[in-house]
C-alpha cells in the first residue's frame, strides 16, 4: 500500500469522511462502487416481489400503504444510483450489469412471495434486517452515501410499522390468517439468517476496514436476533430453528445457515432470480424510446 | 441535466442540500423533485439548482496567523484576573 | 340507489380502477424519478376514490372497503376507459392526459353542485389534480411529436369521450382539440372483459377469507 493510501486508510479509520471531489484510493473507490451498486440493485429488485401484492391488497388502506412502501424503495434506488453515478459509473451501465448477472443484488429478493403472509413478514422482518445494515452505513467514510442513508433510514421506519400492523391484523384474525404468517415465516427464516452474510471477522471485512460499514456481519445478525426473536415469539409464532437459543452472555446461537445456498442465490440461481431479471429487462427495453425522448444527448438512463 | 436539490424543512430554517435529480429540464425536475423530497410533507420548500450553476470553493490560503479574526485568538483570563485584583473587585459569580 | 349515490359511485369507481391500473407502474416506469412521481398520482387517485366512497357509503349503509372490493364486477359503474390494460408508456400517458382533461370538465361542474358535501369534496380533489394536470401536460408537451403518443391519443379518444355525459363532451373536445362529431364514443354501461380479470386479481386476497380484517 503506498503512503497516500495508507494515510487515507488511517484518516477513515479515525472517523474521517471523504467527498465526491476528494482523492480516493483506487482500491477504496472500486470496493465502494461495487458495494453501493449492489445496494442500489437490491432496492430496485426488491420492488418486484412486493409490487404484485399492491394489486391484490385486501383493503384501500393496505393498498395505499404498500404502494407507498414500494414507491420508497424505488426512491431509494434513485438516491443510491445517483451516488454511484457521481463516482463515475453511468446508470445505464449499472442496469446492464444487473440484467446480465455481472452485478449482484441481495439474497432475499431472489425468493418468491406466495401469500399475503409474505407481505407482512417482508415488511416486518426483511426490512428490519435491512435497516440494521443501513444504520451501519450512517457513518460511512464516503460522505455522500452516508448522507442519503439518513433519508433512507427515516423512510424505512414506516415500513417496519406497516409490516408489524399487517402481521398483527393477521395474528388477531382467523386461524387461516395466523397460519399465513407462520407458513411465511417458515419459508423466510433461512434467507433472513443468511441476509447479513457469512460471519467473517470484521477486521478481515474490507467494508469495515475502510469504514464503509461500521459493523461486521455477525454483529448485524446478533442485533437482528436480539431485537426480533422476542417480537416473533410474543405473538405465539415459532422460529423454525430448533437450534436457536440465547446464552447467558446474551449471544444468540443458531443452526449454521446454508452458506452454499447464499452463494448460489446471489449468483443468480435463486428460485426467482432469472425471471425477475427478465421482467426488469423487458420493461427497460420496452420503454427505452421514452428515455431517448427525454434525453437530448442520449445520456438519460432509467 | 443534474439538479442539486436543497430543502427547507420548516419556515425559518436554512436550506440544506438533500440530494440530486437527473432531469431533461426544469419542469421535469420540478415534477420529480417535489415527490422525491416532499411527498410526505417533509419539506416546506425546495430549491433546484442545475449542477453547472454551482460554483465550488474548497481551498483557502492558510499561510499567516489569522487568529485575530476569531474568538480563539483572544485570551483575556489572566489580564482580567489582574485587573480585578487591582480594583479590589471579585468575579460576578463570587458575590 | 339514489341519483347522487349513482353519480358518486361512477366517479369513485373511475378513480379506483384507474388508480389500480396506474399503481401497476410502481417499480417499472421508464425512469426511477418518474416512477416515484407517477406512483404518487396513483395513490392520490385511490385516495379520491376512498373519499368518494365515504360519501356514498354513508347513504348506502356500507363502508369504503366494502364498496371498493365486495361488489360483483357488473355492479361497478366505471367507464370502459379506465378498465383498459395499457401496460405501455405511450398509452398510459395518453390516458393520463385525456383522463385529466375529462376529469377537469367533470369536476368544474361538480364544484358548483347544490350538494355542499359533494361540491366541497370536488373542490378538494381539484386542488390535488392541479399537480396531476401539470404532470400530464409536461409529458404531452414532451411527446407531442412522438407518433406512438399521437396514435395512442387517437385510439383512446372515443373512450375518453364515453367517460363524460354527452352534454359535457363538446367542452372536452374544445380543450383537447379533438373532434366529437365523427367519433363513436365508447359509452359507460357495458364493461370490458378486462374488468373481470382486474377484479379477480384485486379481490383475490380479500375473498380468500371472507369477512376477515386485514
Amino acid at each position: 500500500m503506498d503512503a497516500r493510501t495508507e494515510q487515507f486508510l488511517g484518516y477513515v479509520q479515525g472517523g474521517g469522511q471523504a467527498e465526491a471531489t476528494d482523492w480516493l484510493p483506487d482500491e477504496y473507490r472500486q470496493k465502494l462502487v461495487k458495494f453501493i451498486e449492489m445496494h442500489a440493485n437490491s432496492e430496485l429488485m426488491g420492488v418486484l416481489p412486493e409490487r404484485e401484492w399492491i394489486l391484490k391488497a385486501p383493503t384501500l388502506q393496505r393498498k395505499l400503504a404498500l404502494t407507498a412502501k414500494v414507491q420508497d424503495e424505488v426512491g431509494h434506488a434513485q438516491l443510491i444510483y445517483r451516488v454511484a453515478e457521481d463516482l463515475g459509473k453511468p446508470r445505464g451501465e449499472m442496469l446492464a450489469d444487473l440484467i446480465s448477472g455481472k452485478a449482484k443484488f441481495h439474497n432475499v429478493f431472489h425468493y418468491p412471495t406466495k401469500t399475503w403472509g409474505d407481505v407482512g413478514v417482508i415488511a416486518w422482518l426483511v426490512d428490519a434486517a435491512a435497516i440494521i445494515s443501513q444504520k451501519a452505513l450512517l457513518k460511512c467514510s464516503y460522505a455522500p452515501y452516508a448522507r442519503i442513508m439518513k433519508k433512507i433510514c427515516w423512510e424505512e421506519s414506516f415500513h417496519i410499522l406497516h409490516g408489524r400492523d399487517v402481521i398483527l391484523a393477521l395474528m388477531t384474525g382467523t386461524d387461516e390468517q395466523r397460519e399465513l404468517v407462520q407458513e411465511a415465516l417458515d419459508r423466510w427464516w433461512g434467507p433472513l439468517m443468511q441476509f447479513h452474510g457469512n460471519p467473517i471477522p470484521r477486521d478481515e471485512d474490507p467494508m469495515y476496514v475502510w469504514r464503509i460499514k461500521s459493523q461486521g456481519n455477525e454483529e448485524a445478525r446478533q442485533q437482528f436476533l436480539e431485537g426480533y426473536v422476542p417480537q416473533i415469539r410474543e405473538l405465539g409464532l415459532t422460529v423454525p430453528d430448533p437450534g436457536l437459543r440465547r446464552d447467558d452472555d446474551g449471544v444468540w446461537h443458531y443452526t449454521e445457515p446454508d452458506w452454499d445456498e447464499l452463494k448460489s442465490v446471489v449468483t443468480g440461481h435463486g428460485p426467482r432470480s432469472q425471471d425477475r431479471l427478465a421482467f426488469r429487462a423487458r420493461f427497460l427495453e420496452q420503454e427505452k424510446w421514452v428515455r431517448d425522448r427525454l434525453s437530448s444527448n442520449g445520456v438519460l438512463a432509467a | 441535466m443534474i439538479f442539486e436539490v436543497f430543502r427547507q424543512e420548516r419556515k425559518g430554517q436554512p436550506f440544506a442540500h438533500a440530494g440530486t435529480v437527473e432531469a431533461p429540464d426544469a419542469m421535469f425536475a420540478d415534477a420529480w423533485a417535489r415527490e422525491q423530497y416532499g411527498r410526505r410533507g417533509e419539506s416546506t420548500a425546495l430549491w433546484l439548482v442545475p449542477r453547472d450553476a454551482v460554483h465550488r470553493i474548497t481551498d483557502w490560503a492558510d499561510e499567516f496567523d489569522l487568529k485575530y479574526r476569531r474568538v480563539d485568538g483572544y485570551s483575556i483570563k489572566e489580564r482580567l484576573r489582574i485587573a480585578r485584583e487591582r480594583a479590589g473587585t471579585t468575579a460576578p459569580g463570587d458575590r | 340507489m339514489s341519483e347522487r349515490a349513482r353519480r358518486l359511485l361512477e366517479i369513485a369507481d373511475d378513480e379506483l380502477i384507474l388508480g389500480w391500473r396506474d399503481s401497476e407502474w410502481t417499480g417499472i416506469a421508464p425512469t426511477l424519478e418518474e416512477d416515484v412521481a407517477f406512483s404518487s398520482i396513483a395513490q392520490n387517485e385511490i385516495g379520491h376514490a376512498r373519499a368518494l366512497y365515504e360519501l356514498a357509503a354513508a347513504e348506502l349503509g356500507s363502508d369504503p372497503d366494502a364498496l371498493a372490493f365486495d361488489r360483483a364486477p357488473e355492479e361497478y359503474r366505471c367507464a370502459p376507459f379506465v378498465e383498459l390494460h395499457l401496460l405501455d408508456w405511450a398509452h398510459t400517458i395518453a390516458r393520463r392526459y385525456l383522463y385529466e382533461e375529462a376529469d377537469r370538465v367533470r369536476l368544474d361542474v361538480l364544484r358548483k353542485d347544490d350538494d355542499a358535501e359533494l361540491a366541497g369534496l370536488a373542490a378538494k380533489i381539484d386542488r390535488e389534480e392541479v399537480y396531476h394536470r401539470m404532470h400530464a401536460e409536461m409529458w404531452a408537451a414532451r411527446l407531442r411529436d412522438e407518433p406512438r403518443f399521437r396514435a395512442a391519443v387517437d385510439e383512446l379518444w372515443p373512450y375518453a369521450l364515453g367517460m363524460l355525459e354527452p352534454a359535457l363532451r363538446p367542452e372536452l373536445a374544445r380543450r383537447t382539440g379533438l373532434r366529437v362529431e365523427s367519433t363513436q364514443a365508447v359509452e359507460r354501461g357495458e364493461h370490458t372483459p378486462e374488468l373481470e380479470e382486474l377484479w379477480n386479481d384485486m379481490t383475490e386476497v380479500r375473498r380468500s377469507v371472507p369477512g376477515a380484517t386485514w
